[in-house]
């Protein structure tokens, strides 16, 4: 496998990063970085690092990086996490107010416990944090649920103090999306089976709309609807589909339970890849109360529940 | 009446499933099989996931009816939880 960290990918720019690393040669994995600048959303960082925890340590093979930037991907611990040496050398700060280092978590336990580490290293207020937590706790879940990976989630957060917006990375190297929902449904491109999994009240756990006792088929939805509200980025990546919720204009915000009605890109045109990676933006200037994002799901997620009935709803045949 | 404090067991952030599904079989369904009313209390959490409420008391409507929720109270919940609680209770009557 061959990835390149260019100058810039961030989620607005991101898809030719995604068209272009090289999935070949599973069991070896080769590093290479734009010389001048590397500057890099963490859900970059999170897919680069699941993807090095898949390969020996041996077999990694990153090239000496000449970027100002470089030491960014030390202090992100990269190398640490993927087990090599990196030759960068760098001072070590207090990281509270600026970011969450690559971090993996692979049970309950450790994730409890990360959430509640990381609010303080964010420096976020309350109604802010909220969000936050519970962007992380579903799609963090969602892989300790669904992926069956060992190598579990990875994890990492930036704070972007100019734009004063926190970015949010989670990469699993699982089954993937599509092999999820086909446990209950029959989504035939991994396009079709992202569509499935953000629409609310369908979850691969069951082909009965609503979900079971453990999976109301509602995170995902949650996510791009806080993402949406908030008018900022959300990117959902697995096989070789990418769907990406671009920001929403100015005026009324609208909740859709169909994804493609949202503003939005999409392909089915990108390197593979085993497993599922989600990438979000929240601007702080723009967070709304979550209690009246709640009211927006809410509204939403009855009326869609409303018209499956309807669509479901059979009349006798009389002839 | 039982009550179940939460804070104790699930923390100021209400996210884990497996916890909320403990609650549910181990405490909640053993004191309405005996005909006790249950309060849930939600002192001092500040708020929760939608997938731990759903957790929590989903199955309880899916296998008891809508009836149940006139046995079980929901205590001391702050803004968020009260409506993501509001929120499953909804979608739960709408679906079965």
């Amino acid at each position: 496998m061959k990835i390149y960290l260019p100058n810039s990918a961030f989620l607005g720019n991101i898809d030719a990063f995604l068209r272009n690393f090289d999935s070949s040669s599973p069991d070896q994995l080769e590093i290479t970085a734009n010389k001048k600048w590397i500057s890099i959303h963490p859900v970059v960082l999170s897919l680069v690092a699941a993807l090095g925890l898949t390969v020996k340590p041996a077999n990694i093979h990153c090239e000496k990086l000449e970027a100002a930037s470089k030491h960014y991907l030390e202090r992100m611990g990269l190398f640490r996490l993927l087990n090599i040496k990196s030759e960068i050398e760098i001072t070590e700060h207090e990281p509270a107010g600026r970011f969450i280092p690559l971090t993996r978590i692979t049970d309950s336990k450790e994730l409890t416990k990360f959430i509640t580490d990381m609010i303080p290293l964010l420096h976020l207020k309350p109604e802010q944090a909220s969000p936050i937590k519970y962007i992380i706790s579903e799609l963090v879940r969602n892989v300790l649920e669904h992926a069956h990976t060992r190598h579990g989630a990875i994890v990492s957060a930036q704070y972007y103090k100019k734009s004063n917006t926190i970015r949010i990375g989670i990469a699993d190297t699982g089954v993937g999306i599509k092999k999820t929902i086909n446990k209950s449904h029959s989504a035939s491109t991994h396009l079709e089976a992202i569509k499935l999994a953000l629409t609310p009240g369908i979850t691969g756990a069951t082909r009965r709309f609503g979900g079971t006792e453990q999976n109301a088929g509602a995170g995902l939805f949650f996510i791009k609807s806080i993402a949406k509200v908030n008018r900022d980025f959300f990117m959902i990546y697995s096989g070789n589909a990418m769907y990406k919720l671009l920001k929403s204009k100015p005026g009324k915000i609208k909740l859709y339970a169909d994804p493609f009605k949202d503003r939005h890109s999409a392909g089915e045109n990108f390197s593979f890849w085993k497993g599922t990676v989600v990438g979000i933006d929240i601007n702080l200037d723009e967070t709304q109360e979550f209690s009246t994002l709640l009211d927006l799901i809410r509204d939403i997620y009855i009326k869609t529940v409303k018209e499956r009935r309807k669509e479901q709803y059979r009349r006798p045949r009389f002839i | 009446m039982i009550e179940i404090k939460l804070l104790p067991v699930v923390g100021s952030f209400a996210e884990n499933k497996d916890l909320a599904r403990d609650l549910r079989i181990k405490k909640i369904i053993p004191a309405l099989e005996k005909g006790q009313e249950v309060t849930l209390d939600f002192k001092g959490i500040d708020s929760a996931t939608q997938s731990f409420i759903h957790a929590l008391i989903s199955d309880l409507i899916r296998n008891y009816g809508t009836e149940v929720l006139d046995k079980i109270y929901f205590k001391n919940c702050s803004e968020t939880v009260r409506k993501i609680i509001s929120l499953v209770v909804d979608y739960m009557q709408e679906i079965d």
